[in-house]
């Protein structure tokens, strides 16, 4: 237990570091958003200089995070100038459209490298365990965007998925069942290209892992009781692989965040990216905060989930918090 | 010694792929910002060896496009005049290396233009922006790798020659940068900088932005290889016959993170060229009309270009040779630190 309350402190110690970092990057501001409404003739200079009160940026930076902690605590996460509203509702629902690609692509990347990836490893440098090696490297090396783009063009000149948006015009009229056909037609594209730029990580380290244990002497006494081979690779040898594999599985969901960020823009889905994106041209300086600080929540949360998989995993990181 | 050879090739392929961008101007046979207004979004012109009439040429020749009648992005092949491509033709100044100053080019026609790639809305070459582009995104990529190995050193150094509070004030940092999702990092940095700048300046803006945002893993890698060099008996020797910090540091213990940097560097770089070309892609980056990698591709963001004009996405593709490149030098450099370990360990070192 002791375990999963120092790894709890050291999340929060994570996210409130980044939202100290986050204030400190905005000192790097030349300008806030007010100084282009100065430029613009239609508004009194007046309005300006009251609008620069009201919202305190000319404040010095600990008030300002001291201020906008507090508006934290009262579920605002700051003000958006452009959206003239408080920041955190504006989040929310780009948050959870992120979260679903990326929960979506994580369960389906993870579903196609762990077979994979053990099968590689069993036969290892046979030619089939090679051209797979081959594969995923060729898949390695395309970067996200081209990948991202080669699929739209595909897409588009097929014209047999819906490109861009999560929904069809005429989502509202549509019958429960037929929204999550729409929905998922709608997934199809984004969470292809974030599976596909992810899976060739994911499969290249399931592989290295499972080979590794497969020499293990238990392996080869459990071979000789006559134990059949898809129970030893998937009940012996994968749980004995596990503990660097769940650590990547943390680190996957910041690839896949990452990614998710660019794949959003491309394919207009509308997630964090493109809010955010919008966020920085407009100088919507804590719509850019609370965006960086939202993806930091759910690495930070993915990597705790993880933690949490391994001391249930681990007999051996149970003992140690136990015997503490 | 297999390794060894593995290394050299891998190295060669780069030194050749860069000397191709490094030698943009004799390979490209425009400016990357010359328009020719009268065609926009041609596509690329194909070799021949064979004319209309059934004659065969020993010099490939390509047909000059004109537009159709009544369009203005549809061409025909002008099949009656084959344009034979001259090799070392003089054309366009340029500046070899940046410096030199120089009127050859690889190939190009004599009455008319040649685009193998296609041209953009502007009619610019897009062979020639690629080649340009790549200087701009791959150098980018060097000296974004070049400043966050920099700061890893020092950091990395620092944490593990000191020790004590300044070493887990610096790790506990590093341990914060990485647990932050960089890309989005990065463009919260970019965020609070000037938007509309020079390209000149937005270039040096965004790679220092990227170079300091990843600085954390090699400075914990460094300090890594700084622990454990220090414990080194013939660390601790010299340390006994009176040898100053300093000395030991570039003598002793600077030597022996090489290995880790170069493999570092092999792994960032094309990470880092992958950022430049995110952020000029959104429009954050270098902007037009100086090409980069990114924003050769940022009209794609309108579906309509991206249905008619393949042609566009051609330069999504440039940079997978090099990052093939990369990769394999990046897995070759870590099995010769392997292979160097188990050396070691043989000798008893």
């Amino acid at each position: 237990m002791r375990y999963l309350v120092r790894r709890l402190g050291h999340a929060f110690f994570l996210l409130a570091g980044a939202s100290v970092l986050a204030f400190l990057f905005t000192a790097l501001a030349p300008g806030t958003y007010f100084d282009e409404m100065r430029l613009n003739p239609q508004i009194a200079p007046e309005t300006v200089a009251a609008l620069r009160v009201q919202y305190g940026v000319d404040k010095p930076l600990p008030l300002r995070y001291a201020s906008w902690l507090n508006s934290v605590l009262h579920g605002d996460m700051g003000f958006s100038f452009a959206y003239n509203g408080p920041v955190a509702p504006l989040l929310v629902v780009r948050a959870r459209n992120t979260l679903l690609l990326t929960i979506t692509s994580t369960l389906f990347a993870w579903a196609i490298a762990l077979p994979l990836g053990v099968w590689s490893a069993e036969r290892l440098g046979r030619l089939s365990d090679r051209l797979l090696s081959w594969g995923t490297a060729v898949l390695l090396v395309i970067p996200d965007l081209a990948l991202a783009l080669g699929l739209l063009i595909v897409a588009l000149r097929s014209g047999s998925f819906p490109t861009g948006g999560m929904a069809s015009v005429d989502f509202e009229t549509l019958s429960p069942a037929n929204k999550l056909r729409d929905l998922a037609l709608h997934m199809i594209l984004p969470v292809t290209a974030l599976v596909l730029s992810t899976l060739p990580l994911l499969v290249r380290h399931v592989r290295a892992s499972v080979a590794d244990v497969l020499d293990a002497p238990f392996l080869l006494a459990a071979l000789g009781h006559g134990i059949p081979k898809r129970t030893l690779l998937y009940r012996y040898a994968l749980p004995a692989a596990a503990n660097p594999l769940i650590s990547l599985f943390g680190f996957s969901i910041g690839v896949l965040l990452s990614g998710s960020l660019l794949i959003e823009v491309v394919m207009s889905w509308p997630g964090l990216g493109p809010l955010l994106l919008e966020a920085i041209l407009a100088r919507d300086l804590y719509v850019v905060i609370g965006g960086m600080l939202f993806s930091t929540f759910f690495l930070v949360g993915g990597n705790l989930f993880a933690d949490m998989l391994l001391y249930w995993a681990d007999p051996r990181i149970r003992a140690e918090s136990n015997a503490r | 010694m297999r390794v060894r050879r593995v290394l050299t090739r891998w190295l060669v392929t780069l030194g050749v792929l860069h000397g191709i961008v490094g030698f943009a101007g004799f390979f490209a046979p425009y400016d990357p910002v010359e328009q020719d207004r009268k065609s926009p979004y041609l596509p690329p012109m194909r070799f021949h060896l064979i004319d209309g009439q059934g004659h065969f040429h020993a010099r490939p020749f390509v047909y000059a496009l004109k537009l159709r009648e009544g369009s203005f992005d549809r061409y025909v092949e002008n099949t009656t005049e084959p344009q034979p491509v001259r090799f070392f033709m003089k054309g366009a100044r340029y500046r070899l290396l940046g410096f030199l100053p120089c009127r050859r080019h690889l190939f190009g026609l004599e009455n008319t233009r040649i685009y193998l790639l296609g041209t953009d809305a502007y009619g610019r070459d897009q062979l020639s922006r690629l080649l340009f582009g790549g200087q701009v995104s791959l150098l980018a990529g060097l000296l974004g790798a070049g400043i966050t190995l920099s700061i890893g050193l020092c950091i990395g150094a620092v944490a593990g020659s000191f020790g004590g509070w300044r070493d887990s004030l610096l790790m506990r940092l590093a341990e914060l940068f990485m647990a932050l999702p960089w890309l989005y990092v990065l463009f919260a940095i970019r965020a609070f900088l000037p938007l509309a700048v020079s390209p000149l300046r937005a270039f040096f803006l965004i790679i220092t932005v990227i170079g300091i945002v990843g600085w954390a893993r090699p400075a914990r890698l460094v300090r890594g290889v700084v622990l454990s060099a220090k414990e080194r008996d013939f660390v601790r020797a010299a340390r006994g016959f009176g040898a100053t910090h300093g000395y030991l540091f570039r003598r002793h213990i600077l030597p022996e993170t090489s290995s880790v940097l170069l493999t570092q560097a092999a792994i960032l770089i094309p990470q880092y060229v992958l950022a430049e070309m995110t952020l000029s892609f959104l429009g954050l980056g270098v902007p037009e009309p100086v090409p980069s990698w990114g924003n050769l591709l940022s009209s794609l963001q309108q579906y309509s270009v991206l249905v008619s004009y393949w042609w566009i996405y051609l330069p999504a593709l440039a940079m997978v040779p090099f990052f093939l490149g990369y990769l394999g030098l990046a897995s070759s450099l870590q099995e010769r630190g392997a292979a160097y370990k188990i050396e070691s360990r043989i000798w008893g070192i």
